[in-house]
């Protein structure tokens, strides 16, 4: 790997880094962090369908309130760089993807490390607030920033200095059973992002509607797109129609039923 | 004597709206997003406060303890610089209504940031981009990117400028039925799309067989009686689209039985299953290495 690439996978973990806190750009999502470490080492392909699937099971992995998911973060990133380094191209993705999980939970305890150790960080913001020092509020958090960025930086330039040939005779020792079994594990795994989010808004009112999506999926070819669009339009019906609902109860002659306001008026 | 108004421009409100890009940057345990919110407001307070006192107790009133949803902290920001420009031209808003603003705001929103954005948008742009990039479609990581950041910025300046705009007023505002409503549609919406995203890409493949069925003459293929050369190729493509079998043998595996049922049965059960162990407090790692093991051991016996 050239110094150039090795300079920019190291800028991209630590974009990844900054961004698995900060939660704006994406650049720690799978899709984005492993197209872009693909790109800076010339196996776009591989990188992208890595991506792809890493993004499918993380896409119930979301921080709320204080609670932290586990990191996507360093998942992309290692399990990018180890892509790469194995040079098995696409057919290195489940492998990858199996050594993305555990990396995920190492990250998990990174960044709780971090947040850490930006409780002191605060403290010397409340004194550089007592002086009215606007600059020194700037830099430690910037600083703060950085750290979170550094806790990627580092494990994926370490990774780089791991000579390929070691990782790819580890890669190659794995027999097809266990890479096979993991593509099929993985497959499963998938699940696990949907119930985390569908636990979080699953109420007795919103239910049926998961029913109709579903059988509609199930029944059709409609594209995501297309059911998007139908999800978006349902949504709006059953939020206008609850509202007339509310209204009639109100008792007034508008009741946005016409059929019954005139049966009322005989 | 009248003093000028001071006033922030709207050079000043970007400032302040990109800063605040970085409001998780020093996200911590203690008073969580209140470094970023800090942060972001410098500007403002630069220009709305002048000596040294009135800045410091600026900064000391903005690093209280904060945390809601990143994006949902844009409208909390435009309202506050409303009242701290109320309160620089010297209207009587004290420290507390300014902290009663900021925590008064902060749950509430947040219970509609995270479905909106964390359970909606982004699980159905992450899907949709997942799903070309497996083809291997630089498109998909691209659309991801593009979409999310464009939806992302135009939420935050478009409703840091509302904050500010209608100021204190917004709280009238938000008791409405506005933000219920927006959070029910987005778990309707939310609830739909995730149905057909664990129909369409959670996957199990049962491949026990159940039954072998010898055909009849007839119902398949006969190979060897087609003509050689393209003639031959083409007759056998004529005999598959009128519904004849490749081979003597019907094959049909226990996947083909539950898809009979309604496709896409087992990647329910599975989903319902992780929700109810979520539920129990299983930690969603354990669920995920769990179902890697399940995986390599279903297909060792031959079950997966």
């Amino acid at each position: 790997m050239s110094i150039i690439s090795i300079i920019l996978v190291i800028l991209v973990a630590f974009l990844a880094g900054v961004e698995g806190i900060l939660d704006e750009f994406q650049f720690h999502q799978p899709l984005v962090a492993c197209t872009l470490i693909g790109l800076v080492t010339g196996n776009l392909t591989a990188g992208i369908i890595l991506g792809g699937t890493l993004q499918m099971i993380a896409l119930g992995w979301a921080n709320i309130g204080a609670a932290v998911a586990p990191d996507a973060a360093l998942a992309s990133v290692a399990s990018a760089i180890i892509l790469v380094l194995g040079g098995q191209g696409v057919d290195g993705v489940p492998a990858a993807i199996a050594i993305a999980v555990p990396l995920a939970v190492a990250g998990l305890f990174l960044t709780m490390v971090v947040r850490t150790l930006a409780v002191p960080i605060v403290h010397l913001m409340d004194s550089a607030a007592e002086d009215g020092n606007f600059r020194r509020i700037e830099l430690l958090h910037i600083a703060a920033v950085i750290m979170q960025g550094v806790r990627i930086a580092i494990p994926a330039g370490a990774l780089l200095f791991i000579p390929a040939a070691t990782v790819q005779s580890f890669l190659e020792s794995m027999p097809a059973w266990l890479t096979d079994g993991m593509a099929i594990g993985g497959g499963m795994v998938v699940a696990v992002g949907y119930a985390l989010v569908i636990n979080m808004m699953a109420t007795k009112e919103v239910w049926p509607f998961f029913i109709i999506g579903f059988v509609v999926a199930a029944m059709t070819e409609l594209t995501l797109i297309a059911l998007g669009a139908l999800g978006v339009a349902i949504a709006l019906i059953y939020l206008n129609l609850s509202k007339m609902g509310g209204s009639s109860n109100g008792g007034g002659s508008n009741s946005g039923d016409p059929l019954g306001d005139i049966l009322n008026d005989y | 004597m009248e003093a000028e108004k001071i006033q922030l421009s709207k050079r000043d409100r970007l400032s302040v709206a990109w800063r605040s890009t970085f409001i998780q940057g020093s996200w911590n345990y203690e008073r969580m997003q209140n470094g970023g919110w800090a942060y972001s407001m410098i500007p403002a307070i630069k220009k709305l406060y002048t000596t040294k006192e009135d800045r410091s107790l600026a900064l000391k009133r903005h690093l209280e303890f904060f945390n809601t949803h990143p994006y949902i902290a844009s409208p909390i920001l435009g309202v506050t610089l409303a009242l701290e420009e109320e309160r620089a031209n010297g209207a009587p808003v004290d420290d507390v209504a300014i902290q009663g603003v900021k925590v008064g705001m902060m749950g509430p929103l947040a219970g509609v940031g995270d479905p909106v954005f964390w359970f909606t948008v982004r699980p159905m742009l992450g899907a949709l981009g997942a799903s070309l990039a497996m083809g291997g479609s630089i498109l998909g990581p691209i659309i991801f990117f593009v979409a999310w950041n464009l939806i992302r910025w135009g939420f935050m300046w478009y409703t840091q400028e509302f904050g500010y705009k209608a100021g204190s007023k917004i709280t009238d505002d938000l008791s409405g039925g506005l933000l219920q409503d927006i959070t029910k549609g987005a778990s309707i919406l939310g609830m739909f799309v995730l149905a057909s995203l664990v129909q369409r890409w959670v996957s199990i493949n049962f491949q026990p067989v159940v039954s072998r069925v010898q055909l009849d003459e007839g119902a398949y293929i006969d190979w060897d009686s087609l003509p050689s050369g393209a003639e031959g190729i083409r007759q056998a493509i004529e005999q598959v689209n009128s519904g004849l079998s490749l081979s003597p043998v019907k094959v049909t595996t226990l996947q083909d039985n539950l898809d009979q049922l309604i496709p896409g049965l087992a990647p329910l059960l599975l989903t319902l299953l992780c929700m109810y162990l979520l539920k129990k407090k299983v930690s969603p790692i354990i669920i995920i290495l769990g179902l890697f093991v399940v995986g390599i051991g279903g297909h060792l016996i031959g079950l997966l």
